[in-house]
């Protein structure tokens, strides 16, 4: 079937299997290989992207039920070669390690300041449980998000 | 000014954070330009003989290329295993048993594990190959299964019937009778589970291979490029027919080290079709196949006096190294060596045997070995202070192995280093408040909250890099544009060695971090390497960068000299500004490309192994507050406290980074992870829905205190610190746990500490 979507701003339109699932649509068809896979059972998040502005485990969608929305992945966030905040605080306070899980711990973070502009730590940490990492035992993720909440720029870029 | 020590970010960090890491799945390389997915038909019986696999109908599906089973192999049999020696240290490299325990790469006649690979199908498309998967039909004759430690040891059936046993593997530290116990007047005895749990990095296992010109090309997700490429040559190539390539990996913690059985027949598989291959594995798979961790049973007893001085221990391990032994054969070597931790105890005796089992099998887990050790002389610690009723600081603290003792050779031959045990457990003890934390526990048991504080200590101390012998590569070169190329035969996968390397290029040659290039996990390119295991990287890979980068300053000084026509001598290097100059005169000096461009090539280069005599210790205490409801069980970790010392910290930052992940899996372990398999050895946990991966919501902020002891090993006199975190909490959380509920009664409860095991626990206690 024909699926088009707006990915990152651009148009991406495709013919795919029905059982085609939003991340192997990203993956494969717009080349944005950011977004991981990380299990089989939506336990994880690395799949996490933004539809419509709202944070969705990618894994868990079908690309047909996707079509004529828009996506932004890891890939879509930073403006004009500068970080968002988000990114800039993962950098910063070493949010990361592997790398596998981040573009789903991002994208999540992303959603869950928009809808929670400044969390308390124990909210980040609710807002996270769906998100799995395995290397930074968390502490610097939250630190991360913490961060990105309490800087000045974090308002304008939503 | 000395870069090192100081907290610089990540240079690994913008391309992971803007376009994501190039992970295998992300590979698009052209020569991988229509690679065929893999897809693995995996045994669905624990133990049976396989007598019919019938490939037809999946052949005639839609987008098979081929469907490959044991048949096809076409390969020369393996040498033979040498023989392991018992004693030193052992190579953690894995390390099969030869004949009869023999893992073969398809299953041939017999299967011993659900999830054991039979045969392998090649398709256009990742949904074809799940489809035509389904349409290979294998027929079993089930045999009873040996899904547990106990099944294995009662021998009423056999893994291996040429065997003729299930042990596998025997320690050769004979038990003795009971007479070093003669004397003590408080004994305690008892079975410690330490449970079986994955390594669950968040990328699973994955391979791409190309076959061509001769060549076989192979990017994998592992830890060590250069020890796959030694185990590739299965597939009956020499190695320099092979390139294996570690592109970024999505975390290992030891189930990555070398590469496994699928790996070789994915290889294979692009060889013989002459198609390039891809296989990624899916959680499902991971978690059947990947190897896991842990999995020992330890019987212990202690004794000592009344007044808390132990004077014997006895540790015997049971290593349940699932179906085909690796690694897991060797592990328990390294719980023995650390059975007595961080005390001195006057008589040790440590054995071990290795069963099969119907399971997957055991390789290393952060820590390999050493956690184990770690968890329980810290539980048993416990179980002495509360049988005496001495305090568990004081214990601790009256049978540490005292700064003036080291080096300290222990009675299992364990060579510790350099240490100060009290000092890292005063720290902690103040600065988690440890006396106001005792009070608060007593106020609320004397109120009758049933929300009750546990407070559970641990003082580790374990092995680092225990190969050191074996070493690390490093080639540092300088290019004629005043830039530097790293080399490095450490094969990071989330530990930031681009960083900590960039790093000690800057110190030494003062050339800056963004000019200096870190390249590793290319056997075209570093033919020679070992990798990243054993949290031996920095101290044998960043002292082997540490030592190049002198070579080449030694080099650079001498076209300096030659280029000023001065004497060697008269000659320095500014590091702080990356010039070259004459003593005394600040007017004459010269870049690093102007050296450089006078050597050969325009290249000043060196080439090092750096070598190790000897592995480091280090050591640390961690203390755990957690909060147990007496009503339901539910365990809340509230605080964690550590001091970890690894000797002298490079990067604060990435020092940090392994500190709170190692916890978090130790955590994770004396909390809620566990595999577990039925009866007929059918695992329970083949999922993420089933099986308890620790999330942020169940973890606080940890609070970290530092001390450095520097090693004598090393030019940096740096220790490992990737495995130390989860050395030191597992035991703490479990002990806090414990100690939540021990005024009712309670003396042990095995890990995981789940609600429905404390509950149990508390009302069996009560009940009594
Ligand atoms: S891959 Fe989507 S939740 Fe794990
Ligand atoms: S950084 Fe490796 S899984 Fe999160």
């Amino acid at each position: 079937m024909k699926v088009e979507l707006t990915v990152n701003g651009k148009d991406v339109t495709a013919d795919v299997e029905d059982r085609t699932l939003l991340v192997h649509f990203l993956r494969d068809v717009a080349d944005l290989t950011a977004t991981n896979v990380g299990c089989d059972t939506t336990s994880c998040g690395a799949c996490t992207v933004l539809l419509d502005g709202e944070s969705v485990k990618s894994c868990t969608v079908l690309a047909a039920q996707a079509d004529g929305r828009a996506v932004t992945t890891l890939e879509g966030l930073a403006d004009d070669g500068e970080m968002h905040p988000v990114q800039r605080a993962f950098h910063e306070e070493h949010g990361l390690q592997c790398g596998y899980c981040t573009p789903g711990m991002v994208m999540a973070i992303v959603s869950l300041l928009k809808e929670n502009p400044s969390p308390s730590e124990a909210e980040v940490r609710r807002g996270l449980e769906g998100n799995i990492c395995r290397c930074t035992g968390y502490h610097n993720i939250v630190k991360a998000a913490l961060a990105a909440a309490a800087s000045s720029d974090m308002g304008a870029s939503q | 000014m000395s870069i090192l020590g100081t907290r610089v970010i990540r240079t690994e960090d913008p391309r992971l954070l803007t376009s994501g890491g190039v992970y295998v799945d992300d590979l698009r390389e052209p020569d991988l330009a229509g690679a065929v997915r893999a897809t693995f038909v995996r045994s669905t019986a624990a133990h049976a003989l396989i007598t019919g696999i019938d490939t037809s109908a999946a052949l005639g599906a839609p987008g098979v290329v081929a469907v490959l089973t044991a048949a096809d192999l076409d390969l020369p049999a393996p040498p033979p295993a040498e023989p392991a020696p018992d004693d030193a240290p052992p190579p953690e490299g894995p390390m099969p048993l030869g004949p009869p325990w023999s893992e073969p790469l398809f299953a041939v006649d017999r299967v011993r594990y659900v999830g054991e690979p039979v045969a392998l199908v090649l398709t256009d498309a990742a949904y074809a190959g799940e489809d035509a998967a389904e349409l290979v039909s294998v027929d079993y004759e089930m045999l009873p299964a040996v899904p547990s430690i106990e099944a294995a040891l009662a021998e009423e059936t056999l893994l291996y019937p040429d065997a003729g046993t299930n042990v596998c593997v025997r320690g050769r530290r004979p038990i003795g009778d009971d007479s070093i116990f003669d004397g003590c007047e408080v004994i305690v005895e008892g079975d410690i589970v330490n449970q079986r749990v994955a390594a669950l990095p968040m990328e699973g296992r994955a391979t791409a291979a190309v076959w061509k010109d001769g060549k076989l090309t192979v990017w994998t997700s592992t830890q060590n490029a250069q020890l796959s490429r030694l185990i590739l040559t299965a597939v009956g190539l020499p190695p320099e027919a092979i390139r294996v390539v570690a592109p970024d990996v999505g975390g290992g913690f030891g189930a990555k080290i070398g590469i496994d059985r699928e790996q070789i027949l994915i290889a294979w598989a692009a060889k013989r079709t002459g198609r390039p291959v891809r296989w990624v594995e899916t959680r499902n798979e991971n978690m059947l196949g990947m190897t896991q961790g842990r999995a020992q049973v330890h019987h212990i007893k202690l004794g000592g006096d009344r007044e808390g001085h132990v004077k014997a221990y006895r540790l015997d391990v049971v290593q349940d190294s699932g179906a085909y032994s690796r690694m897991g054969g060797f592990l328990p070597m390294l719980t023995n060596l650390m059975a007595p931790g961080v005390y001195d105890i006057p008589a040790v005796e440590a054995d071990y045997k290795v069963v099969v089992t119907n399971a997957t099998p055991i390789a290393a887990y952060r820590g390999a070995g050493r956690p184990e050790a770690a968890a329980t002389i810290e539980r048993v610690i416990d179980w002495y202070a509360a049988e005496t009723g001495v305090d568990p600081v004081v214990v601790r603290k009256l049978n540490f192995i005292r700064p003036e003792q080291f080096p300290f050779v222990t009675k299992t031959g364990a060579p510790y280093d350099t240490g100060d045990y009290e000092a890292a457990l005063d720290k902690v003890l103040a600065a988690a408040g440890y006396d106001e934390l005792r009070a608060e526990q007593r106020r609320r048991i004397e109120a009758g909250e049933t929300r009750l504080l546990g407070i559970g200590l641990a003082s580790y101390v374990e092995i680092t890099a225990a190969d050191g012998a074996a070493g690390e590569t490093a080639k540092v070169e300088v290019h004629d544009d005043g830039t530097a190329t790293v080399y490095t035969g450490s094969s990071a996968h989330g530990q930031g060695h681009h960083t900590a390397y960039a790093m000690i290029v800057t110190q030494e040659l003062g050339i800056p971090m963004d000019k200096v290039e870190v390249i590793h996990g290319d056997t075209d390119l570093i033919p020679d390497g070992v990798g990243t295991y054993a949290s031996r990287s920095l101290q044998l890979g960043g002292s082997a960068v540490h030592n190049a980068a002198i070579e080449v300053k030694d080099e650079a000084a001498r076209k300096a000299a030659e280029l000023f026509e001065a004497a060697e001598a008269d000659v320095e290097l500014d590091t702080d500004s990356g010039t070259w100059r004459i003593k005394g005169d600040p007017d004459k000096t010269l870049s690093w490309s102007q050296v450089a461009a006078a050597a050969d090539n325009g290249l000043i280069v060196a080439n090092v192994r750096f070598t190790a005599d000897r592995p480091t210790f280090p050591f640390g205490s961690q203390l755990s507050l957690v909060e147990v409801d007496v009503e339901t069980g539910k365990v809340t970790l509230l605080r964690h406290v550590t001091a970890d010392d690894a000797g002298p910290i490079l990067n604060p930052l990435l020092f940090e980074g392994q500190r709170h992940g190692g916890i978090a899996q130790g955590a994770a372990q004396a909390l809620l992870e566990e595999i577990l398999y039925d009866a007929d050895g059918n695992p329970l946990t083949a999922t993420l829905m089933d099986y308890g991966a620790i999330t942020a919501a169940e973890l606080p902020s940890f609070e970290l205190l530092t001390s450095e002891t520097p090693t004598t090993v090393n030019p940096l006199g740096v220790k490992g610190i990737g495995e130390a975190g989860t050395i030191g909490a597992t035991p703490a959380v479990h002990n806090a746990v414990i100690d939540a509920v021990k005024h009712l009664g309670v003396r042990h409860i095995d890990m995981p500490t789940t609600p429905e095991r404390v509950w149990t626990a508390i009302q069996k206690a009560s009940s009594k």
